[in-house]
């Protein structure tokens, strides 16, 4: 594996701290992100994949723990300068493609809004220029540069906000499910254009998501989430293959696949976070199984899976 | 089997300030009692106005039905009044929504928003329909219904709210159940519970089911037949191994492999279907999905393709099963899948003329 580009470590982020409705939305959770990789993120609604996603980017402050992008630490104090350098390089595409584009301005002022902050463009003809280009990039042509976001399709408003993430050539992006809104047959056009993009551009993806086979599809490594811990983190096969926490075993088992005839043969399983049943004092942690296989597991359970799985 | 639901040509058409929107444009099929069919197709197909008409929930003005006949046990309904609608609805036709969040009451209790049906169509007493809609809620695995009947729905969670929805709609015994998108909003643990316990109580009541979804993976979970619908038209129709095993129509081709597969190779490209649906105001001339079509031919753009008969409950809308079209290959991730059925024609029959 190449470098690391990103270091999460025992990163936490709870809500309402101190008062009886406290949310333990991420609950120390670590790992590393390596330059040019899609890592997948998966896991249910509210299971803190999202909240993640934003603590990261620094859209909110860390209850505790650290993220280090290239060796700095995005959350610690910093002034106005320094957090512009780290916006340049962090960039993050939003769901839903209706409400994250401002509805009274074009889409280049919306595209070279982050142009216009970083002063990347030296004149006017310059920053159209730019506009222009990055549009192209990713299937749009120049005429759409003076048009509204209402004018705009689903996919095509996908694609203006990547466009928007690129404007400030960006070395990671966030992706919080930016397909889950789109329909079938314009989710894989824009699965292929950030494909592209990551090809040409050497781009590091963390792709947030629920739709478990466009994650397999396009992540390397995929981490999976459960009440705001990551229970497993594998490549993307070897997740697909051997699923070794219960709960990755039983999301699995509930995608339905469009094949009639294993659908017929369907047998889900439940998860019920009371088999393990943990001892209070039991040391809980990430653990490598087989290489590059990490699961979230007490002792006992780490020397039976490295039994069961050892071969 | 005996024929529960017959829609013929229908048409529904609205009007707006940028023109008349052809949404549907002459959709017919059948549901047999007991049946799942599933309707796919992206977002403005007509899936849910073809359903919504089924109810008569389209909105009117600016809806209209402008043509065909809906069929109910041999009874047309297109020409029924609000009144006479009100009986059926509930009763012999009930719809479960897309999101559970908006289509409940948030004023009213759960209980009762069951009840208003029971009392209404059944005559039921009040203490006897509550005692049902503790019944219903048990039905559909809603643990301490007793209790849960007397809280609001901001009191569930969504998993439970669709489940709560789902004995709304199941409280009168219909006939037919109408199903838009009801996983859609739903994490895949839960949207599978939704699909075990609507096939469960699809086998205990022997309701028909009409089911929308774009998801393919939730059709080929519950469906009997499969109708794919393309910008207002039924393209292609089949028992679901038909549709899964042996599609013939391009767009169905298309949709198929735009979904990765479990073994699909990470390095290639989707096949992705280029571009977006057509306009409606203005249908293009001949056939609406030819833009989009790498396996256009001319006639495509001159002609609309009329209906082709693969086998007894396969049909399809495509030039290419003329038999003067030329022989072309699906794509590869569609090949994959292909595998000879015993139940096909020969040869394609053609069945109806296009327009």
């Amino acid at each position: 594996m190449s470098e690391k580009l990103l270091e999460i470590k025992n990163l936490k982020q709870h809500f309402n701290v101190g008062r009886p409705n406290m949310i333990k939305a991420v609950d120390g959770i670590t790992f590393d992100i390596y330059k040019g990789e899609t890592l997948g993120l998966v896991g249910e609604s509210g299971c803190g994949k999202s909240t993640t996603g934003r603590t990261i980017i620094r859209l909110y402050d860390a209850t505790d723990g650290q993220v280090l992008f290239e060796g700095e630490d995005v959350h610690g104090k910093k002034s106005a300068k320094e957090l512009k350098k780290f916006n340049r390089k962090m960039q993050m595409i939003f769901q839903d493609p209706y409400a994250s584009l401002n509805p009274r301005m074009t889409v280049a002022d919306i595209i070279a809004e982050g142009i216009d902050i970083h002063g990347l463009a030296k004149s006017k003809k310059e920053r159209m220029e730019r506009v222009y280009e990055l549009l192209e990039t990713v299937g749009l042509n120049k005429e759409h540069a003076n048009r509204y976001p209402h004018e705009f399709s689903g996919g095509q408003r996908q694609r203006i906000g990547i466009a928007r993430a690129l404007a400030v050539d960006p070395d990671f992006i966030i992706a919080d499910e930016p397909i889950s809104a789109l329909d079938v047959s314009i989710q894989a056009q824009v699965v292929n254009l950030m494909k592209k993009l990551q090809r040409e551009k050497g781009l590091t993806y963390l792709f947030i998501a629920h739709d478990l086979s466009m994650v397999k599809y396009i992540s390397d490594r995929i981490g999976v989430m459960y009440f705001g811990k990551l229970v497993e983190l594998a490549p993307a096969e070897d997740l697909y293959n051997n699923p070794m926490h219960l709960y990755t075993q039983s999301l699995l088992s509930a995608i339905p696949l469009p094949d009639p005839e294993t659908e017929r043969s369907r047998r889900r399983k439940s998860y019920d976070p009371a088999v393990h049943n943990y001892a209070e004092n039991e040391n809980l942690e990430m653990r490598e199984i087989t290489p590059g296989h990490f699961v979230y597991c007490s002792d006992k359970e780490y020397e039976q899976l490295k039994v069961q799985y050892s071969n | 089997m005996e024929k529960l639901l017959e829609i013929k040509n229908l048409e529904v058409s609205f009007q707006t300030y940028g023109g008349t929107v052809k949404a549907v444009r002459g959709v017919s099929f059948d549901l047999h009692k007991g049946e799942t069919l599933a309707i796919v197709g992206e977002s403005g197909s007509g899936k849910s106005v073809t359903s919504q008409s089924i109810m008569k929930l389209i909105p009117m003005p600016p809806g209209h039905i402008s043509g065909g006949q809906i069929l109910l046990n041999g009874d047309d309904i297109v020409p029924k009044t609000e009144k006479q609608m009100e009986k059926i609805r509930g009763k012999e036709i009930s719809m479960i929504f897309q999101d559970p969040m908006t289509s409940l009451n948030p004023t009213m209790k759960i209980g009762n928003q069951i009840t208003e049906g029971l009392i209404k169509h059944q005559n039921m007493s009040k203490q006897d329909a509550k005692n049902r809609a503790i019944e219903l809620l048990r039905l559909v695995g809603i643990p301490m219904p007793e209790k849960r009947v007397n809280q609001y729905p901001h009191e569930f969670s969504g998993g439970m709210r669709q489940r709560a929805m789902i004995a709304i709609a199941l409280a009168a015994n219909p006939k037919l159940l109408i199903a838009d998108e009801p996983t859609t909003a739903l994490d895949v643990t839960i949207q599978a519970q939704i699909l075990e316990l609507m096939k469960d109580l699809q086998s205990k009541m022997d309701t028909s089911i009409i089911f929308i979804t774009h998801d393919l993976g939730v059709v080929a979970n519950v469906a009997d037949r499969v109708a794919v619908m393309y910008a207002g038209q039924i393209v292609e129709m089949g028992t679901v191994d038909e549709i899964f095993y042996d599609p013939r129509h391009p767009y169905t081709w298309g949709l198929l492999a735009s979904m990765p597969s479990v073994d699909s190779d990470h390095s290639a490209d989707l096949a992705a279907i280029p571009g977006t649906p057509p306009d409606l105001t203005n249908p293009p001339k001949g056939d609406a999905f030819a833009a989009r079509n790498s396996y256009a031919l001319a006639i495509d753009f001159e002609e609309e393709p009329p209906m082709f008969q693969i086998s007894e409950t396969h049909f399809a809308k495509t030039w290419l099963l003329h038999p003067d079209a030329p022989k072309v290959e699906p794509p590869e991730a569609v090949k994959k899948r292909i595998r000879q059925l015993s139940s096909t024609f020969e040869k394609p029959v053609l069945v109806k003329e296009g327009k």
